[in-house]
């Protein structure tokens, strides 16, 4: 009943939305979001994107974007709806629209699309997603540093392999610095529910945790260990303003260059179908300012980063054991790409069972 | 604070918004009448006692504009479906998204601003009595608000002439026309009461739950209050039981996660659901009393023969 409600609420909103005539000279980029750019999260770093291209290439290009369309068939109305309004280069900015974009896309064979953290490609179907996890593991270290109990609460949103990979990171980074250091994970079953992400977050303190750290889209559980006097991590977007004793760093998704480069290539006619998974070394990963900690610690989480953007320090270097205790990578070796990608098993150290 | 406090604070949190907007669509349901706008009304609630408490600074001016907010709600569903008849889970529905959509539209301005948190009632002695002081003297106040309008629906529906009239329009809505009630007023006050609370459910996530404005930030907590109103056989009481005991699994499931037992999430997400119906299902195996108390003329609109 509510996704059937959700989607109404979707095309009653894209309705509205009303697009301007354009130029016909002007390029024509549209966006699809999953939820408001407000969301101070995905959705905002998304339209900072947006908005990168209009400072750089705005004489060139008119951008225009449709918020909150639901994953599913109303995702496919909208997405034809740009492309018959003249869009040029389509961004679906999530995981849910692949599929969407797909069948789009084989109807309308002149306009590029780009689809964020898919795996699905087309001649004109690009996927791009960030190595999110390489940030996980800078907070991971911050954490272990911080910590005062050994215990860190992650509230996690579904148990794909994105986001165990986090955790897995997350607790790597955090062995590093404390190798008993533990993690427990509550599992929200939603990207976004405010009201169940601040009840994880206080259960997961009264259990211990004295570090909350998200793969959630809300800024509700930063606001919970404000509340409650620990510390807290941002996910995707800087949400210091939330937190601005509790948070340490934030992970910040920068689409920014990608989104000018891309739209830059169908100017020029160079656009190919590529695949990207862009981390900290091409900038679309970076950290948000190292906070409300000692000097010594930001030092590290600075070295950190430095380390893993020049491609020394690889989170999934071995050894990593898996939770059963056998061996993922030996001393030396790295865990593959294919491996971290369909990622389905915990290191050891998680408090939890997948 | 000791764990056991933890826990029960968590659960009373999680709870309340569930009783607040199921008490006063109970009320609505006894009428007769079948609003399946909760969540819009709630969502409204929300966005208007965020917005009111972030401008004005007061969380309590949130709270009455949160009471406003569901109340102008609940009348246009009440113009609409008493006035013009038109049918009631449809409007019901039309409610529910022009609440979501029209809230996006107010919140647009408040997103990501921090919001003004309503304060615990602290009580001197009272509140640091070991134990039980946090939990029974220092809630927050829309926690006894909702205790004291349970108590006072389930007193007003049974004790009062006032209770045996909204009863008697919403079991036969004509023969309480023959008898002189106004059905169609009495039905508009109930509404009204509805979307009050509905409008306070709201209030209470903006404002306590989490002090913020989050497009869609109900999360389809409305029509989890719908459900309990229906499995509650619309009695206050047990109304009640199954609020709290929605709250009590799912915190506890939460706390079953973070012990790392290894019970699958999905599992744990899914016990709030199963348990209150369980639970509902078998108090309700009286059946003479489910039949007594369901609203005969639920959903019908009223149209007076002159």
């Amino acid at each position: 009943m509510k996704k059937l409600l959700t989607a109404a609420a979707g095309i009653a909103l894209a309705s509205v939305l009303s697009m301007s005539a354009v130029a016909a000279d002007k390029l024509k980029v549209g966006f699809i979001y999953i939820g408001p750019p407000g969301d101070h999260g995905w959705t905002y770093q998304h339209d900072q994107g947006r908005q990168a291209i209009d400072a750089h290439l705005g004489a060139q290009v008119e951008t225009v974007f449709v918020e909150n369309v639901p994953e599913g068939p109303d995702a496919e109305r909208t997405i034809t709806r740009l492309a018959r309004q003249g869009a040029g280069l389509i961004f679906t900015t999530s995981f849910g629209y692949m599929d969407p974009t797909l069948k789009v896309a084989a109807k309308f064979p002149d306009v590029k699309f780009e689809h964020a953290t898919g795996y699905k490609r087309a001649d004109n179907v690009s996927t791009y997603s960030s190595r999110f996890y390489e940030g996980r593991y800078v907070i991971g270290q911050i954490a272990a540093k911080t910590s005062k109990s050994g215990v860190a609460g992650y509230i996690g949103s579904f148990p794909i392999p994105e986001v165990v990979r986090g955790i897995n990171s997350f607790l790597l980074g955090a062995q590093s610095v404390n190798p008993d250091f533990k993690v427990k994970v509550i599992w929200a079953n939603s990207w976004f529910d405010p009201g169940r992400e601040a009840d994880a977050a206080k259960v997961l303190i009264s259990q211990g945790a004295d570090i909350i750290t998200q793969h959630t889209d809300s800024t509700a559980a930063v606001q919970v260990a404000q509340e409650q006097g620990v510390h807290a991590f941002g996910q995707a977007s800087d949400m210091e303003a939330f937190a601005p004793n509790a948070l340490l760093t934030s992970i910040i998704d920068n689409w920014a260059d990608y989104y000018v480069a891309r739209t830059q290539a169908v100017l020029d006619g160079t656009w190919v179908s590529t695949d990207t998974f862009g981390g900290m070394d091409d900038n679309m990963v970076n950290m948000g300012p190292f906070v409300n900690m000692p000097a010594d610690v930001k030092a590290m989480a600075e070295a950190t980063t430095a380390a893993i953007t020049a491609g020394e320090l690889h989170p999934f270097a071995g050894p990593v054991y898996k939770q059963d205790g056998s061996l993922a990578a030996a001393e030396g070796e790295v865990v593959d790409l294919g491996t971290l990608l369909g990622m389905d098993w915990y290191v050891q150290g998680v408090d939890d069972k997948l | 604070m000791s764990a056991y406090e933890a826990i029960i604070l968590t659960i009373i949190t999680a709870s309340t918004p569930l009783l607040l907007a199921a008490i006063g669509e109970l009320v609505v349901e006894r009428s007769g009448v079948l609003n399946l706008g909760i969540e819009g009304m709630m969502v409204m609630g929300a966005v208007c006692g965020f917005a009111a408490a972030h401008v004005s600074g007061s969380a309590w001016l949130g709270v009455i504009a949160a009471v406003m907010g569901g109340v102008a709600m609940s009348l246009l569903f009440a113009l609409l479906t008493q006035t013009l008849i038109t049918n009631q889970v449809a409007t019901g529905l039309a409610i529910t998204l022009l609440g979501l959509g029209l809230s996006g539209l107010i919140g647009s301005d408040f997103v990501g601003l921090p919001g003004v948190k309503l304060s615990n009632v602290s009580i001197p002695w009272l509140t640091e009595l070991p134990y039980v002081g946090r939990l029974v003297f220092g809630q927050d106040p829309l926690v006894y608000v909702s205790i004291v309008l349970t108590a006072g629906v389930a007193y007003g529906l049974k004790y009062t002439r006032w209770g045996l009239i909204i009863r008697a329009v919403g079991q036969s809505h004509s023969s309480a026309h023959a008898l002189g009630y106004r059905v169609i007023a009495v039905r508009y006050a109930c509404i009204a009461f509805g979307g009050a609370t509905s409008g306070l459910a709201g209030a209470y996530l903006s404002l306590v739950y989490t002090p913020q404005w989050i497009e869609n930030m109900t999360a389809g907590r409305g029509w989890i209050a719908l459900a309990l109103g229906v499995f509650s056989t619309w009695l206050p009481g047990r109304l009640a039981a199954g609020a709290y005991l929605f709250g009590g699994v799912w915190i506890l499931g939460l706390y079953a996660q973070a012990m790392g037992l290894g019970i699958p999430s999905q599992l744990l997400s899914s016990l709030p659901y199963v348990a209150t119906i369980l639970a509902l299902v078998v108090i309700s195996t009286n059946r003479r009393l489910s039949v007594i108390n369901t609203p005969a003329s639920l959903g019908q609109g009223f149209v007076p023969d002159r």
